[in-house]
């Protein structure tokens, strides 16, 4: 029985090799995507365009805007008057506008409480809180600096764990390795099994001694292997180009991520499975894509969501494998939280899997 | 190449009998759209309530405790007393918690004491999110100077002229991160779905053979793809509408631009999606390839690249040069300036502009290849 396993399984993996287009979707995309993407994903802020409105002409004004000016996250430019502020945030020209009104170095002088404004363009709201956290990090450190001999009352001393210089790079590296690779196993089994359910060879290798469980291992393996290669290349490219860290242990890494292959390999064969063509299959694989990447936390924290949208979300593989490849390059995580994050990966191969044999022997019953 | 109206009549009736009768265009053009969005919609928000901390609070007092009342009452923290400094590492670990906030024995005493000032705590952050990282810092240390304010005004400590920063937020005051990612998420639902209409169904038909005997007949090459083109239009602007309606409905996010810039847009890069398709399955020749193509060309490229969650303007500058190519950062860009600014046609223009010449470039392409095709 092995043997025939084996045999479809080397039939399948030439069959995929063979053709050029098929060898360059599966080598060429990963590692261009992971170049572009782990340089578009950036939270970092700098030399944002900042409108400065300054009324005031006095040295304390023009001593913050210097403050501003000299920091890299801002690049500044001056605007005169209520109407210029609107037309250059409405057109983009700046992403924010700082107002210091008329009194304010009267007002510090004569040591009254005074403020000054700071207007952001929302439409991009990530940007605005990054960009207001920096400008109210430079008016305190203004403010502190007036007096020198006095320290305030109170200091935070943060440290940043895991991620001290908090690279947006080893944020979406991890990322990236679990994605792509869930994508492209996920792609490769649907289709394969459609197609060939399409063109009638399905029949065919049903009336050869293999079962259709047999079948649906030979159909499995090669979909693992190619999620392990493309996760495999994008790991490489991290390491080596970005220079992302690896802390937790390699076979662990391995072994999980051969569990979460499995369960990608699954969502694809029980997708082409329910499929009745191949068109069918594929919009399967474009309705569960997008959905299982955006619940998975890879953009935007988990915790961040709906109870419901949530609760949806851990039936998504991608969630589990997130957490753990970015535990295992970033803190070398404790074993417990491994087991937390693989057990479930199990439950949905095993589902997925089930499903898929049990719609496959239907569809020729 | 006359095109003859009666001709163009009878291959458009054919086309809508073929979508009618075949569920997947339907599926495609209505299902996909409203799964993606709201899911999408929802489930990316940068909206952070409720950040777990734990504290690690070695100074019995009074005053220690108000501090911890005055994180616990910011709506955006949660602060959870822990039991040790294993513990809390371990939560941490576990990322059952986001940070820890540690306040040693002597800081109450060198609070109270000027001559000690600053009393100095410490909070550490799990930084494998830098951004969220950012974000806890940004509330920890909020609440802080908040809480300080208080205590200074009371003690009568507090260097007078104090400086405050005014913060305010335009087109999304409330910093809903809905507002600003459901637009996005209405380009890249548009990406999808206009080039999967096109790549998906007219793949099968050059793999069935049915295109070539289409193109047999005295129908020309031009009436056909404006045939198809034609009808593939109307759907995906159908669901277009479906999309910008349930933004405002389900979502609540303002349209504050008008109607006819939104046809104009949606129009523009519709045409683009769908001739981008039609190129697809040209030059694929099969579903096999022409399906991994259009997946890989649309959706994470238009979620990475177009701005829709990272501000192309924060990107490396080459990189910024390669999203030019991705159609899809012009469509976000005017989405999100007709759904929270208006009519701003300084920023609308360009991106039109842009619009357009990505539209009449992939259909050039298009025109192209499948003369080529058929020699």
């Amino acid at each position: 029985m092995w043997q025939r396993i084996l045999a479809l399984i080397l039939k399948e993996l030439a069959g995929l090799w063979k053709d050029p287009k098929t060898r360059f979707v599966i080598l060429v995309p990963p590692v261009v995507q992971v170049l572009l993407f782990a340089y578009a994903a950036t939270y970092d802020v700098t030399n944002v365009p900042l409108g400065v409105w300054n009324e005031d002409p006095g040295i304390q004004a023009s001593e913050l805007v210097r403050r501003f000016a000299g920091s890299p996250a801002f690049h500044v430019s001056a605007v005169h008057a209520p109407d210029q502020v609107q037309a250059a945030l409405d057109s983009k020209t700046v992403a924010a506008v700082l107002r210091i009104p008329q009194r304010f170095s009267a007002d510090l002088l004569a040591g009254r409480d005074t403020s000054v404004q700071f207007i952001a363009d929302a439409r991009r709201s990530n940007t605005a809180l990054m960009v207001q956290s920096y400008a109210a990090s430079i008016v305190a450190g203004f403010a502190q600096d007036r007096h020198p001999g006095t320290p305030a009352p109170m200091m935070l001393m943060t440290r940043d764990w895991f991620n001290p210089t908090l690279e947006s790079s080893w944020f979406i590296l991890p990322g990236l390795v679990a994605v792509l690779s869930m994508l492209m196993s996920m792609l490769i089994s649907a289709l394969s099994l459609a197609r060939e359910r399409e063109l009638g060879t399905f029949e065919q290798l049903l009336v050869t001694p293999l079962r259709p469980a047999e079948v649906l291992v030979g159909k499995a393996v090669p979909g693992m292997i190619v999620g392990m290669i493309d996760a495999n290349l994008i790991i490489v490219v991290a390491l080596l180009w970005f220079r992302l860290p690896f802390r937790g242990n390699a076979l662990l890494l391995e072994t999980v991520l051969l569990l979460y292959t499995l369960a990608g390999v699954g969502i694809g064969l029980a997708l082409s499975a329910i499929a009745r063509t191949q068109q069918q299959a594929m919009l399967g694989v474009f309705v569960f894509a997008s959905p299982m990447v955006v619940l998975s936390g890879y953009a935007a924290p988990v915790e961040n969501m709906p109870p419901l949208v949530e609760w949806i979300g851990r039936a998504d593989p991608i969630r589990y494998m997130m957490v753990l490849a970015r535990a295992l390059f970033l803190q070398d995580p404790p074993l417990l939280l491994v087991w937390q994050q693989s057990w479930p990966l199990a439950v949905i191969a095993l589902v997925t899997l089930t499903v898929a044999a049990v719609a496959a022997r239907r569809a020729v019953g | 190449m006359m095109a003859s109206l009666q001709r163009l009549r009878g291959l458009v009736r054919k086309e809508i009998a073929q979508i009618l009768r075949d569920p997947s265009a339907i599926l495609i053009a209505f299902l996909l759209p409203v799964v993606l969005l709201v899911v999408n919609g929802f489930g990316i928000s940068f909206d952070a309530y409720h950040m777990r901390i734990a504290a690690v609070i070695e100074a019995q007092d009074e005053g220690v405790f108000g501090m911890l009342d005055a994180l616990g009452a910011s709506p955006y923290l949660d602060v959870r007393p822990a039991a040790s400094m294993a513990a809390a590492q371990q939560a941490l670990a576990m990322g059952e918690v986001r940070g820890i906030l540690v306040v040693r024995e002597d800081f109450p005493q060198r609070l109270r004491h000027p001559a000690s000032w600053p009393a100095t705590a410490a909070l550490w952050v799990n930084a494998t999110d830098p951004n969220t990282a950012r974000i806890l810092e940004g509330y920890v240390t909020g609440a802080l100077t908040v809480w300080l304010q208080g205590q200074g005004r009371e003690l009568g400590r507090l260097p007078g002229g104090g400086l405050s920063l005014e913060q305010r937020d335009w087109f999304n005051p409330e910093l809903r991160s809905a507002d600003f990612i459901v637009p996005g998420v209405i380009a890249m639902v548009m990406t999808m779905t206009g080039t999967l209409l096109t790549s998906l169904i007219v793949a099968r038909e050059w793999e069935r053979g049915t295109m070539e005997s289409m193109l047999a007949s005295p129908a020309t090459m031009a009436e056909l793809i404006l045939a198809k083109l034609g009808c593939y239009f109307v759907l995906g602007m159908l669901s277009m509408l479906g999309s910008v309606l349930l933004a405002i409905t389900a979502f609540g996010v303002p349209f504050r631009g008008s109607a006819g810039a939104l046809f104009v847009a949606s129009a523009l890069f519709l045409v683009f999606a769908l001739a981008f398709g039609l190129f697809i399955s040209t030059v694929a020749r099969n579903q096999f390839v022409a399906s991994q193509v259009a997946f890989i060309a649309t959706m994470m490229p238009a979620m990475m690249l177009s701005g829709m969650l990272f501000d192309i303007a924060a990107m490396p500058r080459w990189l910024q040069i390669v999203t030019f190519a991705v159609p899809a950062r012009y469509l976000v860009s005017i989405l999100q300036t007709l759904f929270l600014a208006g009519d701003v046609w300084a920023v609308i223009l360009p991106n039109l502009a842009a619009l357009a010449a990505a539209a009449a470039l992939a259909m050039a392409a298009t025109l192209l290849v499948t003369r080529r095709r058929l020699d």
